[in-house]
């Protein structure tokens, strides 16, 4: 379907398509045999401008918004969604800078980040704290001039390899949520150290390692906003990306409906192409048509944001949910369609299905999704009384 | 540093039939692209520039549709474009090309110019050489390393059938790289934008002072007498599966012709 881009967002599609077909396509199954990094992309990404979308061009980017960013996602992971959640943790790591950063702080560090130079890593989620985000453990203790930061980050994609670190802490738990406040960190700063690489059923090119600080010094300039909004620059930072997360699903699933597809038309069974059999055609139909159907709400959502939309939980939470949903069913229809080929890794199908599971869980689950889908109801429903 | 690229636009060979009566490529529908070792070309230069700065122009000699092959140079990263088009050059083989490229250099001016080693459809290897001597300045063809470069010297790798040789020259001087140098880059965004806007100067036979009759087709020594796609004379088999099942085979097929 046409949905009418601009020259800039064609340019920016197509590029995208072109760097996932010819330096990610190639590689993506070692690199996910191997869990290697995929430093040459991040690379060739930086080199092509793709780090610096959506940052503002005072900054060193390009100016341009989510929607641009979105389009990136979706074509790089429709080859590999691995190399499009480091590419995605990256922005959703940014975010907060963006938001919420004081003008030494966007100087500082957007400029390195536009031109691809230091990666960025978002750090809220504890083991006590993810879905709940309010649970967080990790304290900042304001010394002098000095937060000292002790406590350990889980599952942080880009952990390690990134080289700034957005992240949510404690400085008065006894205020709950509004006792939690944002920090920038950077990689080798004293007492900041990474625990074990995770090993992952899939998206294993994106590496997910632990945070550890102990008595980790930062200056006090490096308090993102004002102490106490952490909170807020959380979930203001995830209702921006959690459109990306959509824009994953929908170039995964896209990916597998296309490898899914020429398999269709190539395999033989009963003297026929198994794509002329009406039970496949009703598989791909049903693919097909939820993709589309994803994708348009992605776009859509992303646009609303875009459009400095206040409030907009509800609908990036949509946006999410469903695409992401529909990923899942997608590939694992794929897999489906092509039969004991599409479970063998010889096809990039059975990746692509280990891969899509992730997306129904990291920034907040589907069920999480559907409780801010819920609470905005009720709140919606509260105003018209 | 002033460098020049020089480029060709070549229709795209994976994409490329031959016409079975008349023998000639059927170019309808192919792509164009750049010659893929200028390619190769452009991404030293620009190497050489993120080093120690300076100005590379691209330059092509081709009909106004190379435009697009310039356009995507400057997504690359390079400065500026040139593109040699006129009547008067329509027909030139590679001698009348060298001497048009070599006319447009003198008066662009370079310290180094690039050339791919070879062009994917002619594959002459002739062109870069050509215009060295034209230009009446060195040449080293087949570099697969440059290993420094400073304002009035440059020592590279030129590959050889047995390991390479070290060579080191004055400037100015003529390279023909080999895909071995470098991996192009990909666009870049900021530099497709600017592509887009980018002044594409056009050189035509009024603006580089040559003799009228070394140029297109008057200036052309080479003859055409025919053009054929070659016989295809032996069969081809690929063996497959484990090693010792390939080896299995193999003996098989050498003892059913009796070779063995």
């Amino acid at each position: 379907m046409d949905y009418f881009f601009s020259e800039e967002q064609l340019m920016i599609r197509d590029l995208a398509r072109q760097i996932a077909d010819e330096k990610v396509l190639p590689v993506r199954a070692e690199l996910d045999e191997n869990e290697k990094f995929p430093w040459d992309i991040v690379r060739t990404l930086a080199q092509s401008d793709f780090f610096g979308i959506y940052i503002p061009e005072e900054y060193g980017g390009m100016g341009l918004g989510g929607f641009e960013l979105t389009l990136a996602i979706e074509e790089l992971s429709r080859a590999c969604l691995g190399v499009s959640t480091t590419y995605a943790a990256n922005a959703l790591g940014t975010y907060p800078l963006m938001l919420y950063g004081s003008e030494e702080q966007k100087k500082k560090f957007l400029p390195d980040i536009a031109a691809g130079k230091r990666l960025v890593a978002f750090g809220l989620t504890e083991a006590s704290a993810g879905s709940d985000a309010a649970g967080v453990q990790t304290t900042a203790t304001l010394d002098g001039n000095e937060y000292i930061l002790n406590g350990t980050k889980q599952w942080i994609t880009n952990g390690g390899e990134a080289e700034i670190y957005t992240i949510i802490a404690m400085t008065d738990r006894n205020k709950g949520p509004r006792g939690a406040s944002a920090f920038v960190v950077e990689k080798d700063t004293p007492g900041f150290s990474f625990g074990k690489k995770e090993n992952k059923l899939g998206i294993r090119a994106s590496v997910t390692r632990e945070l550890v600080f102990d008595n980790c010094r930062i200056p006090k300039e490096n308090l993102i906003g004002r102490q106490g909004m952490g909170f807020i620059v959380a979930m203001k930072t995830l209702d921006k990306s959690r459109t990306g997360v959509g824009a994953q699903g929908v170039g995964v699933a896209q990916g597998a409906f296309e490898a899914a597809t020429a398999y269709a038309k190539e395999r033989h069974q009963f003297g026929a192409p198994v794509i002329s059999f009406q039970a496949v055609q009703h598989m791909l139909a049903d693919m097909a048509t939820e993709i589309e159907a994803a994708r348009a709400l992605v776009y859509a959502v992303t646009k609303y944001i875009d459009n400095d939309a206040k409030d907009v939980s509800k609908e990036s939470a949509m946006a999410k949910l469903f695409a992401t949903d529909v990923a899942m069913k997608v590939t694992v229809d794929a897999v489906q369609v092509m039969g004991g080929s599409g479970y063998m890794k010889e096809y990039p199908v059975e990746k692509m299905m280990r891969d899509a599971k992730i997306l129904q869980i990291y920034e907040g689950t589907n069920q999480i999704q559907r409780n801010v889908i819920g609470q905005a109801l009720i709140k919606e429903t509260a105003k018209k009384k | 540093m002033n460098i020049i690229v020089c480029i060709k636009q070549v229709p795209d060979t994976a994409e490329i039939k031959i016409n079975p009566e008349t023998n000639t490529l059927m170019r309808e529908g192919v792509p164009s692209i750049i010659n893929p070792f200028d390619l190769n070309a452009i991404e030293a230069a620009l190497q050489i520039r993120e080093q120690s700065g300076g100005k590379i122009s691209v330059l092509t000699m081709g009909p106004p549709q190379a435009e697009a092959s310039l356009r995507d140079a400057i997504a690359m990263g390079a400065d500026e474009a040139v593109l040699l088009s006129d009547k008067a050059f329509a027909g030139s083989d590679t001698w009348a090309t060298s001497y048009t490229l070599a006319k447009a250099i003198e008066k662009l001016g370079a310290d180094i110019i690039f050339c791919g080693k070879q062009a994917i459809d002619g594959d002459t290897a002739q062109v870069g050489p050509e215009t060295a001597e034209f230009l009446n300045i060195p040449h080293i063809s087949y570099i697969r390393k440059i290993e420094e470069v400073s304002d009035n010297s440059i020592r590279v790798q030129r590959l050889m059938d047995e390991g390479y040789d070290i060579v080191e020259s004055g400037l100015p001087v003529l390279l023909t790289v080999v895909k071995e140098l470098n991996e192009p880059r990909m666009p870049s965004l900021k530099g497709k934008m600017a592509a887009k806007k980018a002044e594409i100067k056009v050189m035509g036979f009024a603006d580089i002072e040559a003799d009228e009759n070394s140029l297109g087709l008057k200036g052309s020594p080479t003859q055409v007498k025919n053009i054929f796609a070659p016989e295809l004379k032996a069969e081809r088999k690929m063996i497959e599966g484990s090693p010792e099942e390939q080896v299995d085979s193999l003996i098989r097929e050498l003892k059913a012709i009796k070779c063995i």
